[in-house]
């Protein structure tokens, strides 16, 4: 509770500091059609027009309210013109993303940790894959996929997987190496089998390693989610509203989808705190 | 050892020697070292570090592989005797796991050894009972004071059947208040459980307290300079370390250090 007054006192500055700048940045359009009906613009009229345009190049924080509520509480959750419809849309592609991210990066953080010559070979791979732009990428993977047939949730998730596997890959290598020497030679004098030694020692020892991976990978997941629905003509999903809205300069759709999009990193990311909390806690480790 | 008159032979060393190859040339961790324990000893190692006590020690646990000699625990290689759990290891470190309470924790090697659920659980009462902390089976770690902790990895290596304890300097990183305390209960442990015990020290005090055989090591290469057999009872309270005995033998030992030093 004590963090109230803080957070208040910053969301109050950042809305100051929005509100004036929507007064900055609409003001020449707001000169501009004075100037054109001949009319000279007193500084209450001013601040009314730059935070009503229809076509702002900076919306005011209400009017992205406005059109959260109108598209979110207002409209009906199947319609194609409800913000909750293209939400799930891309929380769909990025949670499966999440997973077969998070199930591929395990799987190679297995092989480095217990295959010498992956331990040679594969981190360097996996580091170069994520020094290719996802823009870039990004249209090749949703064209190929549609070459053999393959359109929808799939194509994106695996982008989602692209981005979101890299994190997993490095807290479990981290993790799963994080016993030291005694605790494995500790293993050795009971003559503990491999699969004893992953379950009861590396496993467990990794668990923090994995969450604050997770973190870091579910945000990765909903970027490369967003960013997989833009070069599939903007049919539907968060992505696809950030385009559209971009192309016929509906910059309040814009903001409402980015916020959008925030508050769904938010709370998955704030589901993995809750996941983390209740394991280590059961695990005694927190 | 088949001569049946002499006393069993639990660990049996030959010449043994072991070699560490190492960016700037070979180390000679352990030269030509050999030495009988036979059953129901507590033997001690002790020597400056880089003396290869705590070597020898892996060796005997098949932590390390000799490079010349040959040693037999149990009548059989290390390695055999380590696949038969034959000894419990106690390292410097308690290294209990976090994410178990003290029962979890001696639990542990029980799970992995495949004791039945109602044989481990008889079991971690025992041994609890055995180094004092029966109120503590539901307390994780990080509750316990570090000599607790100790006492608990103790516990640990008891659980199990193995009649060998391999001990590599447990009560090094703990006050001499709670070493001595550590000490007398090692002792009434080793009585009651009747098990080989080989120790890891560098404090003379507590070689000479706990041994029944003091083994003398000095670096470079590592090797044994003097076997001591300890003239003192095995019921020892802990005032016998003011008798004229305990300082004839603690004495010998200084000697033996320092005649191992004497070249460098």
């Amino acid at each position: 509770m004590k963090s109230v007054v803080p957070v208040l006192t910053v969301v109050g500055a950042i809305l100051v500091i929005w509100y004036a700048a929507a007064v900055w940045l609409n003001a020449p359009w707001a000169y501009d059609v004075a100037a054109r009906g001949d009319r000279v613009l007193s500084f209450a009229q001013l601040v009314a027009d730059t935070w009503a345009q229809d076509k702002p190049k900076l919306p005011a924080p209400h009017q992205v309210m406005v059109e959260l509520w109108q598209t979110v509480v207002e409209k009906n959750v199947t319609s194609k013109r409800s913000l909750v419809y293209h939400a799930w849309v891309t929380l769909s592609a990025t949670l499966l993303g999440f997973g077969m991210g998070t199930v591929l990066g395990f799987a190679l953080a297995l092989g480095i940790v217990y295959n010498r010559v992956m331990d040679m070979s594969v981190m360097p791979w996996v580091i170069a894959s994520q020094t290719i732009p996802i823009l870039a990428i990004a249209p090749m993977i949703i064209v190929v996929l549609n070459a053999v047939g393959l359109s929808g949730l799939l194509p994106k998730a695996m982008i989602s997987m692209y981005l979101s596997f890299f994190p997993i890959v490095v807290g479990m290598v981290k993790g799963l190496r994080s016993p030291d020497a005694m605790q494995l030679d500790q293993m050795r004098t009971w003559n503990a089998s491999r699969a004893q030694e992953f379950f009861r020692l590396r496993l467990p020892s990794s668990m923090p390693y994995l969450f604050t991976s997770m973190k870091v990978a579910m945000a990765a997941s909903l970027v490369g989610a967003i960013v997989g629905e833009m070069p599939t003509g903007a049919v539907a999903g968060l992505g696809a509203r950030l385009l559209a809205g971009s192309y016929y300069g509906q910059t309040i759709q814009i903001w409402s989808a980015l916020i959008m999009a925030a508050v769904l990193a938010a709370l998955a990311v704030a589901l993995i705190g809750v996941v983390q909390r209740v394991v280590l806690k059961r695990m005694g480790m927190a | 050892m088949s001569d049946t008159a002499q006393p069993e032979a639990v660990i049996s060393v030959q010449n043994l020697g072991l070699t560490f190859q190492t960016g700037d040339g070979s180390v000679e961790a352990l030269k030509d070292v050999s030495l009988d324990i036979n059953r129901g000893d507590f033997v001690s190692f002790i020597g400056p570090s880089g003396c290869g006590k705590t070597t020898f020690l892996r060796v005997m646990a098949d932590l390390e592989t000799p490079t010349g000699g040959q040693i037999t625990v149990n009548g059989v290689s290390p390695e055999a005797a380590r696949r038969a759990r034959a000894y419990g290891y106690v390292f410097q470190a308690a290294g209990l796991y976090p994410w178990r309470t003290i029962g979890g924790n001696i639990r542990l090697p029980l799970e992995i050894m495949g004791y039945s659920r109602a044989d481990q659980v008889a079991r971690v009462k025992r041994v609890l009972e055995l180094v004092e902390l029966s109120d503590f089976e539901k307390k994780y770690p990080w509750q316990l004071s570090g000599g607790m902790q100790q006492r608990a990895s103790i516990a640990r290596a008891l659980a199990f059947d193995a009649d060998i304890l391999l001990m590599d300097e447990p009560f090094g990183a703990l006050d001499e208040i709670v070493r001595d305390h550590l000490n007398e209960q090692l002792l009434e442990l080793w009585k009651r459980t009747e098990k080989t015990i080989a120790f890891v020290t560098h404090s003379i005090p507590e070689a000479v307290y706990l041994s029944t055989k003091i083994v003398v090591m000095s670096p470079r290469p590592g090797r044994i300079t003097d076997v001591i057999e300890s003239p003192l009872p095995r019921d020892r309270p802990l005032d016998i370390r003011d008798s004229a005995e305990f300082l004839e033998v603690a004495h010998r030992v200084r000697e033996g250090l320092r005649a191992g030093h004497a070249y460098d």
